[in-house]
């Protein structure tokens, strides 16, 4: 029952969708045909649709671009100048509060720790797997399955891990594999993701998990797009594997990895959903983001504190903006 | 391959790769094996021991006085602690100081004149010379080894009992039009972008790009009062399937419009204008022309779109709420971490069914995954 109405509702969803585009040009063409007329009133019309034409293709994306990212962003910077109901003007009294919560401090710190460790490792491991597997003939195989966690949704990657960490007070059989691990060579076994600091790292370890399988993909696509004569003139001067790799390849695709590593960056910024399910911020490893959800709701929700939580994760994010568009329009400057 | 690198070392990589695939996928596979697990050998025993007969310790409670029959002047109660499951009795005993006192088959004389005789497949009598009384049966610990046991009931469980066959439906609801909308969209837009010169093009470009690392979180509150305002005023509930298509066509499009607009770009240009010079408008050219040709870039970023709203928590439970109706599988384990977070018969087999679908969208369709990642990251790399 439930299956049919939610058939029927994406089908007159993308229908309607569909119709928008379809009816716009129609009528358009119907308004101003250019078929069929003499030279003058043709020549004239064409240019009228041709001028209405690419907004007519363009509008239902600059509706949805500016409702759900421009406008937001700017209602988050004024919301966060209010107080929680978002009624009131209260200045910058929420980023005061911000700089004396314990708990923000905690985030922002953990946070630095996450944007320091997750795109390092992701893209090092990212590099040396697509190095590594340039080299044998199963690396195609090997490569699906070290990509393969990026289909997995963090949550289910949290249960993953949590199983993995999981623990069972001394004495009983371990059934997290890494507790069995330090059992098995004489240590102790400790619930590890409620470890104060050290918990971080553990969760890390998920994201990097997820993400060294994209680093591994393009960073290999751009291994293979490195000249073959420059690596053969290496070999003949003598050089060994190492020097081979991070003297004569690695220089040469320094844009592709911080391409990498700056979009795991961004992402590193936005992910509460591991924090959420591991730990929700409790044992010290709150980040921004789960802060932010947090504050969303809690005691039913205090929309200014979580508007100027966001803006300092925007903050953040600048920088990478102003990067990409000045990469970009490099690229299509050239086009 | 280079002959040069022929030698011990290649030797090293295949051994290196090996153990960074191990490493990778044995966290997957823990899950998978658990959650196929009998979920009591599951609580005691690590996956990795799954092949293994475990042995494992427990107790049992005798029915009470009520149920003994006379038998030859001798009052008998009697049963099976193992109650017809596979396994075998290695050693029981009646007292928790000595759990493991007496082999199967031997009698064991417990303290008020009960002789007490366990047998290998888990059926045990309780005979005394007069009537037993007391309401609570006599405790039997016992030692039994199982065999190792795969069973598809805890995905029964979870399908019926937890909400997960519903949650999965919400899952789909939300996740194909909210793959197939934004495609649309950004086709034309990317179109537009790509081919159609009209003023202010460069800077819409530039926007599209900067919104590319415009994080969610910026847009919850603001949407969130939007939805209400909008809910409110036209009578409506503020979290509806349509507002989450509409929420994740938002946050997908600038990815989606750079994407096809850097493939459609690519594009030869005789093709369009000898098009136009047969009289073909814009419309044509794009439903008829550009849309086939652009197949491989709208079918990377589907699966892309795909992947990420079917994995969405945030957008869901923020825009479709979090009632037992509404929740998707995402926010359902969540949920079920919190609430059965030592049951992992539950808590894996869940996991496996939210990751199943992406998993087989994965392998199916990995080619063009890879080249949609390739295409939006590394352009002429």
């Amino acid at each position: 029952m439930q299956l049919v109405a939610a058939i029927l509702m994406m089908i007159a969803g993308v229908l309607a969708c569909a119709a928008y585009f379809w009816s716009t040009n129609f009528i358009l063409d119907w308004i101003f045909p250019s078929k069929g007329l003499s030279g003058a009133a043709a020549s004239r019309n064409l240019r009228i649709t041709n001028a209405i034409r690419p907004w007519l293709f363009l509008a239902p994306a600059l509706f949805a671009l500016t409702i759900y990212l421009i406008y937001p962003v700017i209602q988050s910077a004024i919301l966060s100048l209010h107080d929680r109901g978002g009624l009131n003007f209260v200045g910058l009294r929420n980023y005061v509060w911000m700089i004396n919560d314990g708990e923000f401090r905690q985030s922002i710190f953990n946070n630095f720790l996450w944007l320091l460790v997750v795109p390092a490792l992701s893209t090092f491991f990212g590099l040396i797997i697509a190095a590594l597997t340039d080299r044998i003939w199963w690396g195609n195989i090997a490569k699906t399955l070290i990509f393969m966690p990026m289909a997995i949704s963090f949550v289910g990657a949290a249960v993953i891990w949590k199983f993995i960490y999981d623990y069972r007070a001394e004495g009983s059989e371990q059934i997290g594999l890494l507790n069995a691990i330090v059992v098995a060579f004489g240590g102790l076994p400790e619930a590890w993701i409620t470890l104060p600091f050290w918990n971080n790292f553990f969760l890390m370890v998920i994201l990097i998990w997820i993400q060294t399988g994209f680093a591994m993909v393009i960073l290999s696509a751009a291994l293979r797009g490195i000249p073959e004569e420059t690596i053969e003139a290496a070999v003949i001067d003598g050089a060994n594997g190492w020097q081979i790799f991070f003297k004569i390849m690695v220089p040469q695709i320094w844009g592709t990895i911080a391409v990498v590593w700056t979009t795991i960056t961004i992402l590193v910024l936005k992910v509460f959903d591991i924090v959420l399910a591991m730990t929700n911020g409790q044992w010290q490893s709150q980040v921004l983001a789960n802060l932010m959800f947090d504050w969303m709701f809690r005691g039913g929700g205090d929309f200014g504190r979580g508007a100027s939580i966001a803006v300092v994760i925007m903050v953040l994010v600048i920088p990478i903006m102003i990067w990409n568009i000045r990469n970009a329009t490099k690229e299509m400057g050239g086009r | 391959m280079n002959p040069s690198t022929r030698s011990p070392l290649t030797w090293a990589v295949h051994v290196s790769v090996l153990l960074l695939v191990v490493l990778w996928t044995m966290p997957t596979a823990g899950l998978l094996i658990s959650s196929l697990r009998d979920k009591d050998q599951l609580a005691v025993s690590g996956w990795w021991t799954a092949l293994a007969t475990s042995s494992r310790n427990s107790v049992a409670r005798a029915p009470s006085a009520d149920s003994q029959v006379e038998r030859d002047g001798k009052f008998v109660i009697s049963g099976n602690f193992l109650g017809g499951q596979p396994g075998q009795v290695s050693a029981f005993g009646f007292s928790s100081r000595e759990p493991a006192k007496f082999k199967p088959g031997e009698t064991a004389e417990l303290n008020d004149g009960e002789r007490l005789t366990v047998q290998e497949d888990g059926s045990f009598e309780i005979v005394s010379d007069k009537r037993m009384e007391g309401s609570r049966g006599q405790r039997i610990f016992f030692t039994s080894a199982t065999p190792p046991r795969f069973t598809l009931e805890n995905y029964g469980e979870v399908l019926s009992a937890e909400g997960i066959g519903r949650s999965f439906i919400n899952s789909l609801t939300v996740a194909v039009p909210s793959t197939v909308i934004p495609i649309l969209i950004a086709a034309f837009a990317a179109y537009a972008l790509a081919w159609m010169p009209f003023p202010g093009r460069a800077i819409l470009l530039a926007v599209v790009v900067g919104l590319l690392v415009v994080p969610l979180q910026m847009s919850l509150i603001p949407l969130l009062k939007l939805y209400n305002g909008v809910g409110a005023f036209f009578g409506v509930p503020a979290k509806t399937y349509m507002g989450i298509w509409l929420a994740h066509t938002g946050f997908g499009l600038p990815l989606a419009i750079y994407l096809l607009r850097n493939y459609m770009a690519g594009l030869p240009r005789e093709i369009m204008e000898s098009a136009r010079v047969d009289g073909a408008s814009d419309f044509d050219i794009f439903v008829k022309i550009i849309l086939p040709l652009s197949f491989p870039a709208l079918a990377s970023f589907a699966i892309f779109q795909f992947l990420w709203t079917w994995n969405d928590l945030l957008v869901a439970i923020v825009f479709l709420g979090t009632g037992q109706d509404q929740l998707v599988l995402t926010g359902r384990l969540v949920n079920l971490l919190g609430s059965r977070g030592g049951n992992w018969e539950i808590l894996t087999a869940s996991a496996f069914i939210t990751i199943v679908v992406p998993l087989i969208v994965f392998f199916a369709l990995q080619r063009y995954l890879v080249r949609g990642l390739l295409a939006g990251s590394v352009k002429g790399g």
